[in-house]
């Protein structure tokens, strides 16, 4: 009689559900999980150590990087950790751009997640409407930071530049003609917030398209209801955030436990699951992109009404304007400065987080005074959701494993960092 | 001219004529399998609001041939320690039941290869071959995700086989014979009136689900499931080892979508049978069109074939367990009843449906 042993599986790193470069190995029992064991490091680039030998505003694009579907939340996270050590504010203009550009990041995020999960469980259609949004969204990212993914965009003291009045235009070119570029760019004649208002608009009715696909969907619902499911003390002792948490029903959310920037004086509501499962994780995030939509809104209102400078006037800190910089001695020395040695943090240490779309993003950050940091650590909300995952997995069948990596949106650049 | 044709063919020796026939199905068969993939891409890209292929020759058309093409000059990869001879002939396995199963089916009144009067019997037998082509891929590939893909394959096709077959069986009670054509000429009636799938709505929808199951198809495509065991059973397999399993497929799809129509939807019988005058059919094009003929069928088996496009574009994938509860507890009993319900009216002597 030949001994029985568990069949290992191993399960990416070059795997279509991988999301990237997980490489999990599983031991099955027929097709039933025994044990889930998530390996990482494989996109493993030392942002952390990279970070100790750049000036402080030199990091700022490896940030984009970490978690590259929510590219600014993280710079985001950075730049609030340097402005609590320089104990300085961005101008309230700033802070509601950065507010409303979390909040499209937020949207872009979870449109990407919302794609691929339901492209895991199978249902390819919602991956391309989810995509057809996202262009939107990027050409808001090209607007402003002249980038459509890594943008840069936020600085200590405020954000790069003000929105733009224009919105880049489409050529003509051989696969376009003139007739349809013009039809592209008929919503992009306005300013920045006339597209942005004008995709607030719209987006409601594209949810309801993705949830005409699969909330109701009994396909959708058997792969997902009960699937995956954490207790809300679980949740906690993992230290699960963002969705992950809120889905298992605990009303945990920075934006509104520990406001930063302009969000407490925002209307917003935290949508909280009830049985932690996949399906629940699935109905909070769809909801948070209704609510996100919302404060878009509102910032967008604000924004019109109340122009003003978008980064404090300390040119040790940001660098000055270009017209000053040919005319003036001084600001020619500033922007020398900043641009070869950066700035020095006084000395100590600062912790700043952010609700990023995956959850909590903090950025640890030690000055020993110099222009670089003594040490950066990413707390980054994906390495404690993917350490849950064979908790998750376990008893579940091998289709259940995809869709439990789905519902947790992992990204590998933010865990192998 | 006309009479000297007909002499030539029937001057031919019988093996001859029989081989002309085969080429005249398997040929139109091979070129519309390799446009179902070309419609699937194109079909799906408009739901997905893209445009699908649209760059090798004019919109597209050419993009199955530059397919072929590509797949006929790759290598074919052995494994190693693949089992060498297994592995080369599951694809020949998978591919030959899904051609030659086409024998039996009537294109038009009298236009079929073979004339069988167990004809239904054919089919069943030989789509139930098929899955030895999966098994013996799974197997022989030496790979565990293309194993995990042949045992889903194999437990799904066995269970969906016995739904499809009591399906069938209604069809059988309704028609009294096993034969298609006499299947087809025994739904003739008014309109659409005479259709199978009036009195027969539970076993044709059990029928085209468990259709889609043994095609391996989405919603039911865990034997190849895409994000969770990459392509299931043909995982191992590249260039023409690996479009032959796909012309399978297709080839299945296809012969699935046609026995729909001809078990149900009245196979070459026009809608307009009876309600339109000798005078009119006896216009030329018109007359053509709204009588019997090839191009019903055809007409309706293209709507199947758009049927299993649209479920893909349009149904998240079951898990496998979901898929055996849905066939031996839903699919299953509800044939059972059904065939009983139709075995009452029979043995009643109460057959509306008879015209």
């Amino acid at each position: 009689m030949p001994e029985i042993r568990n069949y290992t599986l191993n399960f990416g790193p070059q795997h279509p559900s991988a999301h990237g470069v997980l490489r999990l190995v599983l031991e099955l029992d027929g097709e039933v999980v025994q044990r889930a064991d998530p390996h990482i490091g494989l996109l493993h680039r030392g942002t952390e150590k990279l970070a100790e030998s750049k000036p402080y505003n030199q990091s700022i694009g490896y940030m984009d990087r970490l978690d590259y579907v929510s590219m600014m939340c993280n710079e985001h996270g950075y730049v609030l950790a340097m402005e609590k050590l320089l104990n300085i504010e961005a101008p309230l203009r700033a802070q509601y751009i950065r507010v409303m550009f979390d909040e499209i990041t937020r949207i872009l995020n979870h449109l990407l997640w919302l794609g691929a999960h339901a492209l895991d469980i199978g249902a390819m259609t919602v991956f391309l409407y989810a995509f057809r949004e996202r262009e939107d969204l990027m050409d808001c990212y090209e607007a402003v930071s002249g980038a459509r993914l890594h943008a840069t965009y936020y600085r200590p003291g405020g954000v790069a530049r003000d929105l733009p009045g224009t919105m880049p235009q489409y050529q003509p070119s051989r696969w376009k003609s003139q007739k349809e570029v013009d039809a592209l760019n008929a919503i992009r004649q306005g300013s920045l917030l006339d597209f942005i208002e004008a995709f607030t608009d719209r987006f409601p009715g594209c949810v309801d398209e993705y949830e005409t696909l699969l909330t109701n969907n009994r396909i959708w619902k058997q792969r997902t209801v009960g699937i995956g499911v954490v207790s809300p003390e679980r949740a906690m002792q993992m230290g699960f955030t963002g969705p992950m948490l809120r889905g298992s029903g605990v009303e945990w959310d920075l934006r509104r436990k520990q406001p930063y920037e302009v969000y407490d004086r925002l209307d917003f509501q935290i949508p909280i699951g009830v049985n932690g499962d996949c399906y629940d994780r699935y109905l909070v995030r769809i909801e948070e992109m209704r609510q996100s939509n919302r404060i878009i809104r509102q910032c967008v209102e604000w924004l019109r009404d109340n122009p003003g400078p978008v980064f404090i006037e300390d040119h040790k800190i940001t660098p000055p304007r270009r017209e000053e910089m040919k005319a003036d001695m001084e600001s020619l020395i500033h922007h020398f400065k900043l641009f070869t040695e950066g700035f020095c943090l006084p000395e100590g240490e600062a912790y700043a987080a952010v609700e990023h779309p995956k959850g909590e993003f903090g950025v640890y950050l030690v000055s020993d005074g110099a222009n670089k940091p003594y040490r950066l650590k990413v707390r980054a909300p994906g390495f404690a959701h993917l350490a849950g995952l064979n908790e998750m997995a376990v008893g579940h069948m091998l289709a259940d494993v995809v869709a439990i990596i789905g519902t947790q949106d992992i990204v590998f650049g933010e865990i192998d960092r | 001219m006309i009479e000297a044709v007909i002499n030539f063919w029937e001057g031919l020796p019988v093996v001859m004529q029989i081989m002309t026939k085969i080429t005249l199905i398997v040929a139109p068969l091979m070129l519309a399998v390799a446009y179902t993939t070309y419609a699937e891409r194109k079909v799906i890209g408009y739901m997905q609001v893209r445009l699908g292929p649209n760059r090798v020759g004019p919109r597209g058309w050419l993009q199955p041939i530059a397919d072929a093409l590509k797949l006929l000059t790759k290598e074919v990869i052995l494994p190693t320690n693949a089992n060498r001879f297994l592995f080369l002939i599951a694809p020949v396995l998978a591919i030959m039941p899904a051609l030659a199963a086409w024998a039996v089916v009537p294109f038009d009144d009298g236009m079929v290869l073979a004339d069988i009067n167990a004809a239904l019997l054919y089919i069943l037998a030989l789509t139930s071959m098929g899955v030895y082509g999966v098994i013996i891929a799974g197997w022989a590939s030496n790979s565990k995700y293309a194993l995990l893909g042949a045992l889903r394959s194999a437990a799904q096709i066995v269970s969906y086989e016995i739904a499809m077959g009591f399906a069938l069986v209604g069809v059988l009670m309704a028609a009294g014979s096993l034969n298609l054509g006499d299947i087809v000429r025994a739904q003739q009636g008014v309109s659409v009136t005479g259709w199978f799938v009036w009195p027969l709505i539970g076993l044709f929808l059990v029928y085209f689900i468990s259709g889609v199951a043994e095609t391996n198809r989405a919603p039911f495509d865990v034997a190849e499931g895409e994000s969770e065991i990459v392509a299931g059973f043909h995982v191992e397999y590249s260039g023409m080892a690996f479009a032959v399993f796909f012309l399978a497929e297709y080839a299945n799809m296809i012969l699935i979508a046609a026995l729909a129509a001809l078990l149900f939807w009245g196979g070459w019988l026009s809608p307009f049978g009876g309600l339109v005058s000798e005078s009119v059919l006896a216009v030329p094009v018109l007359g053509w069109f709204l009588g019997d003929g090839i191009h019903w069928f055809l007409m309706k088996t293209a709507f199947f074939l758009f049927c299993f496009l649209w479920f893909r574009a349009t149904f998240p994938r079951y898990r496998y367990d979901q898929i055996m509860r849905l066939g031996w507890k839903v699919l299953i009993p509800v044939t059972l009843v059904w065939l009983f319900g139709i075995g009452v009216a029979v043995a009643l002597g109460w057959q509306p449906w008879v015209v």
